[in-house]
């Protein structure tokens, strides 16, 4: 291990009617890592992340953000402001509003009720919005309502949402599903360029992607880690091979 | 980057003809009628009737309740078929206020409302207490419907209750409302409600100039409903609620806890009804358990779906429709008036999703296309 942890999940257990989506899982993500997570159909990819943003709560273990922060206990919300981005496997957005408004929606700052009652921008706010839109390649769909765009710029404007919330750590759901080759080519671009500033965690199918990405692989299988290394160490692991081939 | 500024997005968001028409509203609801009902004498051809004024009156006190739905329903996307308790609880509030200025001049000549004579009480129950004073009957307005909706939608939203179930409970919890205020011993005059109001801050209830008086406060209320209303969902935070419609989960994992913008929209909504419901009882002199019939409360979803949802001016026409439609028919033809409702509902559903306004919408822009070849 070389520096500090951003995540660290301990021993975490989730049951649901008895079928044990995570069977103590442990993972430690470094800060500024770039993590993928493959896994078939199953594994418990989603179930963690659910777990991680508070939308499902562990049974047993632990799940410690930024070294000392335990994240058990908190809301969505919450977790949210601590600095954890999420990224659904469908692209979600706000449909009906531009992407302007997608953006300033996401836009990390007081975010309680009485305060969006008579919120306003100021010039810095525009200024990040803009730098984001272009950094997504959506500076002149700023004003289209987002629910006309492609699905590939769908998934790049989800993205740039959670950029938007300055997150400390990005936790992304198969981010280029649906997208043209191009379009994987260029979110593995910006992924890379995110790292180091960012952690990421990323979940995929699309081993050509993962590639691209380089960085650690974790391979979960029936809710635990089954193999854990870089990409060709993991691909040549009979374990792995016989979790996705079969016997 | 530039950002439209506030201002033109508040008055840009209606079109021009838009503001036309609500001009030409206010002046007609605000000067026109009154003038015609006060100063023209009955006999000639130009006289309003008292009956005209009231009946446009208690629509625009619908149309209040409307554009209050169409925050909670076509704004956040939260369907409540439960706004008619609200609008209730207002009329009520008001309403014990109007029996206690009856004094000794009711049937039994007693300072108890009649209905308590009746019931043989001897004294007025708790909750009555100051309901002579216009001020604290004011306060009950606002913050009964408030308050009920507050602890209502605390219990709802918290956990989480979402589409249909939540207008499902919500048209629980009127009807549970309707037989509670059915039974005598409740306090607020059982199935006959409160009726035979004489005075209203010791004006008589009944003379034009109360009635006008009455009309103008309600026309006023309703325009700053609308101006409330545009304001709220071009600030910030009516992006969020709109988000919530589209995309509740997204909403919090981006940091915003859905709770309390929801918790404040609908408190905020059910205050609306609250005030147009403590209008309506002075100027239809009468509150009864009716107003909380579940159907009563459907019948606000439709008035706002006939005049198009997320559009607040759409509820407001929508409420006129089938309000004058409605007493067209209940005089023509009362046995086909619920017919009528549902074909309409069927009709509105099926053909214009977006309602009256989304109707128009369509043919401008088919006329500016038209214009543009």
């Amino acid at each position: 291990m070389s520096g500090p942890s951003i995540l660290l999940l301990h021993e975490v257990t989730v049951s649901f009617d008895g079928f044990r989506a995570l069977n103590e899982l442990s993972l430690d993500i470094e800060e500024g890592e770039l993590r993928c997570i493959i896994g078939p159909n199953g594994a418990g990819k989603t179930t963690m992340m659910d777990v991680i943003t508070g939308k499902t709560r562990a049974d047993r273990g632990k799940v410690m953000f930024d070294q000392n922060i335990d994240v058990r206990r908190m809301s969505e919300p919450e977790i949210a402001h601590l600095g954890i981005g999420r990224k659904f496997q469908k692209p979600t957005i706000f449909e009906n509003l531009t992407v302007f408004e997608n953006l300033e929606l996401s836009m990390k700052t007081d975010k309680r009720a009485r305060v969006s009652l008579f919120a306003w921008l100021d010039d810095s706010a525009l200024d990040k919005i803009s730098d984001t839109l272009r950094l997504i390649r959506l500076d002149t769909e700023a004003d289209r309502q987002a629910g006309l765009l492609s699905h590939g710029q769908k998934q790049w404007l989800e993205i740039g949402m959670l950029l938007m919330q300055d997150p400390k750590l990005l936790l992304l759901d198969e981010p280029v599903a649906g997208m043209t080759d191009d379009e994987t080519a260029r979110t593995g671009e910006l992924f890379k360029s995110l790292a180091g500033k960012h952690s990421l965690v990323v979940v995929e199918h699309d081993m050509a992607f993962i590639e691209q990405l380089g960085g650690k692989v974790t391979v979960l299988h029936e809710g635990s880690v089954l193999a854990e290394g870089d990409l060709a160490t993991v691909q040549n692991d009979q374990r792995v091979i016989e979790v996705y081939l079969g016997r | 980057m530039k950002r439209t500024p506030f201002i033109v997005r508040f008055f840009g968001a209606t079109p021009k003809q838009g503001w036309i028409a609500i001009a030409i509203a206010a002046a007609i609801t605000l000067v026109l009628l009154p003038a015609l009902h006060l100063l023209v004498p009955p006999g000639s051809p130009f006289h309003v009737s008292a009956y005209v004024i009231t009946l446009v009156g208690k629509i625009m006190c619908y149309a209040i309740v409307a554009v209050a739905m169409d925050l909670i329903w076509g704004y956040t996307g939260i369907l409540s078929l439960g706004h008619g308790l609200f609008f209730a609880l207002g009329g009520y509030a008001f309403g014990m206020y109007l029996m206690r200025q009856i004094g000794r001049d009711g049937s039994y000549k007693s300072d108890l409302p009649d209905f308590m004579v009746f019931l043989d009480w001897k004294q007025l129950p708790w909750y009555w207490t100051g309901s002579d004073s216009f001020l604290w009957v004011l306060f009950l307005v606002l913050t009964v419907p408030a308050l009920v909706a507050l602890i209502f939608g605390f219990f709802a939203f918290r956990s989480r209750i979402k589409g249909v179930y939540f207008s499902i409970i919500t048209q629980a919890m009127v009807f549970a409302a309707m037989l509670f205020f059915f039974r005598n011993e409740t306090g607020f005059g059982g199935n006959n409600g409160f009726t035979d109001f004489k005075r209203i801050l010791g004006y008589s209830i009944t003379a034009p100039e109360t009635r006008v008086a009455l009309f103008a406060l309600t026309a006023l209320m309703l325009l700053a409903t609308l101006v409330l209303g545009r304001y709220l969902v071009t600030s910030k935070l009516g992006r969020v609620l709109a988000a919530i419609r589209d995309a509740e989960s997204r909403v919090m994992f981006i940091g915003y806890n859905p709770l309390h913008y929801k918790l404040f929209i609908w408190t905020l909504s059910a205050m609306l009804c609250g005030i147009a419901g403590a209008l309506y009882v002075p100027q239809v002199g009468i509150i009864n358990p009716g107003e909380m019939s579940p159907a009563n409360s459907i019948e606000i979803a439709i008035w706002v779906a006939v005049g198009g949802r997320a559009t607040l001016i759409g509820p407001v026409i929508g409420a006129f429709i089938v309000n004058l439609a409605k007493s067209f028919f209940t005089m023509a033809f009362p046995e086909y008036w619920l017919f009528f409702l549902g074909a309409l509902f069927v009709g509105v559903t099926l053909w214009l999703p977006d309602g009256v306004v989304g109707l128009w919408r369509k043919l401008r822009e088919k006329r500016a296309q038209g214009v543009a070849k």
